[in-house]
């Protein structure tokens, strides 16, 4: 590794001033070297890693990429390397310098060229340096990154040349970051040092911090109080962060248990049937997606980041029509005898699980993420993933969604009217068995697209629906039968409560907490926290 | 009057069923398959079961055993510890099977071990385990601790330069068990009580986010981290993907998982993940021979060319294979000859080498560790130089460093103490 460092410096010398001098000098030279990537164990690779960047080619660089990536292969007969891509049983194989194709071969004539995290680290510090100048920002930033986290004092000259001519604030930032954790490892004299210190404590998030704590043990003198006050205030701000931070897991954890349990809401809520499959109605909905998206992945690939958005409607009619056909060939029957509808909802949980499982197999189904929903963005020391932003979102759409029905359209007057006097309901003309029949097939719907956003999180197995089912009665219950809104602020302080309790009592305790919250919680109010009053009650 | 009616009928119907076992016998050899087809086991189990009835199949072709075809018997105790039992004597009782492949938790495990032992027969186990546990009927083909969690745990020591430690499992006794072993082995290798941090989670835990928090909180302490993964199936999907879009990379802090293999990794979009890290005993990416034939017949047998191969899939193919041998050393199928013949035969695994059946009822492995990759395979970075006897009792913990198991008579024992001279277990 020093050896391989020492040379890193020579080359980012060499080629960011003459990199075009290079360019032309002949590429098959290179071949042989490259063939000595095929050698043996890692370090041998990594040595010949060492010598390939000291020829200071740039030839090499599409070699170094396909390494990194994994794709480089050697050829068992002859030893020839090659970046190879997997086309079923065979390789398509590309000429790693010229970069034209150079035929196939079967798998098991090719031997793959092993990378391992080490390696991978070097690499990426090697492409870091060669790409620190490049064009365009995004890459420079990578390339500052890849510097912070090698924290390699032979980069500081590197870097500093980078920094008289980066413009892009963002990219400056990271690489001054980099350049003051390159010093601390340095043998700079105290005043640099201390100066790096300030730079990082102005920086004030985790990697600072972690940077700072490794140095912690190597500093000497004026340094070590300066670096326990800076890693002291560090601390501060992210421990505030923290609080926040909580916050936002409660309230993410909270739009997941709303989603789950807001179809339940109203089949069990408005029309107070325990349907015990109401679970397998999310994982419908989930399953859905996932057809989608393999229909979408072999016809039109262009389309898979608006999957999600053609599933949605797809995944409420289905999810819908099988609720519909459950309340019409079982529920129907059953209404009054809370203990047989029990038991016949279970069955047919169980029956639709395994008939998910007869047709897609046992196994997790992939359902990817659109790019909107991978990721994270920074919101001050916060990381906040995309995912869990968007469902947090769609979570509040589905409420406002469901809320406008059942208030303002004809079709939420007769479910309200029905569910608050059937008798009179259906004296004044309203087909009550039809209604009974749209509502349940409207709470098993919203199941169906809560599905779509749950498969974004979750496995997408026969299972799904189980890990959802208890939850989903405990908000409900909790936020009171037959009330939305109780739902919704259910739901929400289930998720801050848990996350709250998680990081002093662990999950499963926290688990256990949240429970016996509710149960105590229910002693004291049994109908919930927003309670329906006057007649509905008795309804 | 009722009574003996009762009695003749259950008389006529044990005659009819013995009578059927033993035409049976005559005609085919039977082979017990007790893997879960529904409930929450059956995405791992299912495979298993297929991997089964294809080695069968391939048994058959070659010409069968002792000049009999084997015939394949497969019950479904659906993901139901007690039903595990229950149709495990259904199994020797019933269908009369000369030996049985099945069972994936180790509750599953625990509940038919007395079973297997009242009826005298036969039970290959093919999951990795949490050991401290030997018995004379059973045959552990999956790895002990010492062949998975603790060379993983000097891997990372070794050539990761880990420092810090997280040690993440669901709540249940084979994470537990592991991780009890581990920190005992950390701590034997002078790491400090606050270089590791112990978490456990329920069952289909699907809200990650706190504990990849955690994980980055703790990782930001200068030292090197890693995390050190027994969660169990279900929950890892969601624990990947938000660790992929938390932006945690191998590179900077490396999950180990024990319980994630290709099957697992089969719902996920491995992109982000690449570089992190699974010990196992076998990968589907193992450059052998033996092994691309495998594959290859385990596609023409599903008909699916995605189907991936696992661990656990191997360890059926290392104990199917360990039985046809012994069974033939024997020269019958009689259990007491099996258990007396098995010991010390040795059979091809699918990474190019040999494994031995030990007088513990384990066997010797190579341990590979493997790193994630972006098509859902695993490439072996570091493995064993040589094979690695399975331990059924751990050197790390109290109360079983004394412990050895030895079925070869006059021994006979599955927790023999070296240090009372007495056959009697961890009490002793």
């Amino acid at each position: 590794m020093p050896y391989l460092k020492s040379l890193l410096v020579v080359l980012c010398l060499l080629i960011l001033p003459a990199g075009s001098a290079h360019a032309q000098e002949d590429t098959e030279s290179l071949r042989p070297l490259i063939n000595e990537l095929a050698g043996g164990g890692f370090s041998e690779t990594e040595q010949q890693l060492g010598v390939l960047a000291a020829t200071g080619n740039p030839g090499v660089v599409p070699a170094l990429e396909a390494l990194a990536d994994g794709d480089l292969y050697a050829r068992k007969s002859d030893g020839v390397v090659f970046i190879g891509e997997r086309d079923g049983r065979v390789y398509k194989l590309t000429d790693p310098l010229t970069l034209e194709p150079a035929g196939e071969e079967r798998r098991r004539d090719m031997k793959k060229i092993k990378v391992n995290n080490g390696l991978r680290r070097v690499i990426r510090t090697a492409l870091g340096t060669l790409t620190l100048m490049a064009p365009d920002p995004a890459t420079r930033l990578a390339a500052a990154d890849a510097m912070f986290k090698a924290q390699d004092p032979g980069s500081i000259e590197a870097l500093d040349l980078a920094l008289t001519q980066e413009t892009e604030p963002r990219v400056r930032r990271k690489m001054e970051a980099a350049r003051a954790a390159a010093v601390l490892k340095s043998d700079k004299p105290e005043a640099v040092k201390l100066g790096a210190i300030a730079t990082l404590e102005a920086l004030g998030n985790r990697d600072a911090l972690s940077v700072l704590s490794g140095f912690l043990p190597e500093a000497q003198g004026a340094e070590v109080p300066a670096t326990e006050t800076a890693m002291a205030r560090i601390d501060k701000t992210l421990a505030a962060w923290g609080a926040a931070e909580n916050v936002w897991y409660g309230i993410s954890l909270g739009s997941v248990l709303l989603l789950a349990a807001i179809g339940l809401a109203i089949t069990f809520g408005v029309m107070g049937v325990i349907n015990m499959a109401h679970g397998e109605m999310v994982m419908i909905g989930a399953y859905v997606t996932f057809v989608v998206q393999e229909i979408i992945r072999t016809s039109a690939p262009g389309l898979f980041n608006y999957s999600l958005f053609m599933a949605l409607p797809l995944a409420f009619l289905t999810a819908g029509l099988v609720g519909i056909a459950i309340e019409r060939g079982i529920i129907r029957f059953l209404y009054g005898r809370p203990l047989e509808t029990l038991l016949a909802t279970w069955g047919v949980s169980l029956i639709l699980q395994q008939a998910v499982r007869s047709i897609f197999g046992p196994t997790n189904q992939e359902v990817g993420n659109p790019d909107w929903m991978s990721g994270a963005f920074e919101l001050g020391q916060m990381t906040i993933t995309y995912n869990r932003m968007w469902i947090v979102v769609f979570s509040l759409l589905v409420f406002a969604g469901l809320m406008l029905v059942l208030k303002k359209t004809p079709f939420g007057l007769y479910t309200r009217a029905v569910t608050q006097n059937r008798r009179m309901a259906a004296s004044m003309g309203i087909r009550t068995p039809w209604i009974d029949a749209l509502t349940f097939g409207l709470g098993s719907g919203i199941a169906g697209i809560a599905g779509v956003a749950l498969s974004q999180i979750d496995n997408v197995s026969p299972n799904l629906g189980q890990g959802y089912i208890i939850d989903s009665f405990m908000v409900v219950v909790f936020g009171g039968v037959g009330n939305l809104w109780g739902t919704l602020v259910g739901a929400m302080t289930l998720g801050v409560v848990n996350k709250f309790l998680e990081p002093y009592a662990g999950a499963v305790l926290a688990k256990i907490l949240v429970l016996i919250f509710i149960i105590l919680f229910i002693q004291k109010r049994p109908r919930g926290l927003f309670a329906l009053k006057g007649r509905a009650v008795d309804a | 009057m009722k009574k003996t009616a009762t009695g003749m009928a259950l008389a006529a119907l044990l005659a009819t069923t013995m009578l059927g076992g033993a035409q049976a016998q005559e005609d085919t050899i039977k082979v017990g398959i007790l893997h879960s087809l529904s409930g929450t086991m059956a995405i791992s189990e299912t495979t298993l079961k297929d991997a089964m009835l294809m080695l069968i199949e391939e048994q058959n072709k070659k010409g069968g055993l002792l000049g009999k075809q084997l015939e394949a018997v497969v019950v479904d105790p659906a993901s139901d510890w007690p039903l595990f039992a229950e149709k495990a004597r259904e199994l020797i009782e019933v269908n009369d099977v000369d030996a049985v492949f099945g069972c994936w938790t180790s509750v599953s495990r625990k509940s038919v071990l007395p079973v297997f032992e009242e009826l005298n027969s036969l039970l290959f186990y093919p999951v990795q385990y949490e050991g401290e546990e030997s018995q004379r009927n059973v045959f552990y083909t999956g790895a002990a601790p010492n062949q998975q969690a603790i060379p993983a745990v000097d891997y990372l020591m070794n050539e990761e330069g880990v420092e810090r430690w997280v040690l993440a499992g669901t709540d249940y006794v084979y994470p537990r068990t592991t991780n009890k072993i581990l920190e005992a082995y950390l701590k034997a290798k002078g790491v400090a009580e606050e270089d590791i941090m112990i978490n456990y989670t329920p069952f289909g835990h699907s809200d990650w986010q706190t504990i990849v928090s955690d994980i980055k909180n703790f990782g930001s302490a200068g030292k090197k981290t890693a995390v050190v993964s027994t969660i169990n199936g279900d929950a890892n999907v969601p624990f990947y993907k938000e660790l992929a879009n938390a932006g945690i990379k191998a590179e900077d802090i490396p999950v180990v998982a024990f319980s994630v293999g290709e099957e697992e990794l089969a719902g996920l979009d491995t992109e982000p993940l690449v570089g992190h890290l699974a010990a196992w005993n076998y990968f589907q990416s193992a450059d052998a021979d033996i092994n691309y034939d495998f594959i290859d017949t385990w596609h023409a047998f599903t008909g699916d060319e995605e189907r991936v191969t696992n661990d656990p899939m191997e360890a059926h193919f290392i104990g199917f294979n360990m039985w046809v041998n012994a069974v033939e050393k024997a020269g019958t199928t009689d259990p007491d000859a099996v258990i007396d013949s098995i010991i010390g035969v040795t059979v091809p695994n699918l990474t190019g080498g040999y494994s031995a059946m030990m007088p513990n009822h384990h066997i010797t492995k190579p341990v590979l560790i493997g790193e994630i990759q972006d098509d859902g395979q695993f490439e072996t970075v570091w493995e064993t130089s040589g094979l690695v006897p399975g331990d059924a009792w751990s050197d790390y913990l109290e109360g079983s460093k004394d412990l050895i198991a030895d079925w070869r008579k006059p021994m006979s024992c599955g927790n023999f103490n070296v240090k009372t001279g007495k056959c009697g277990g961890s009490e002793g």
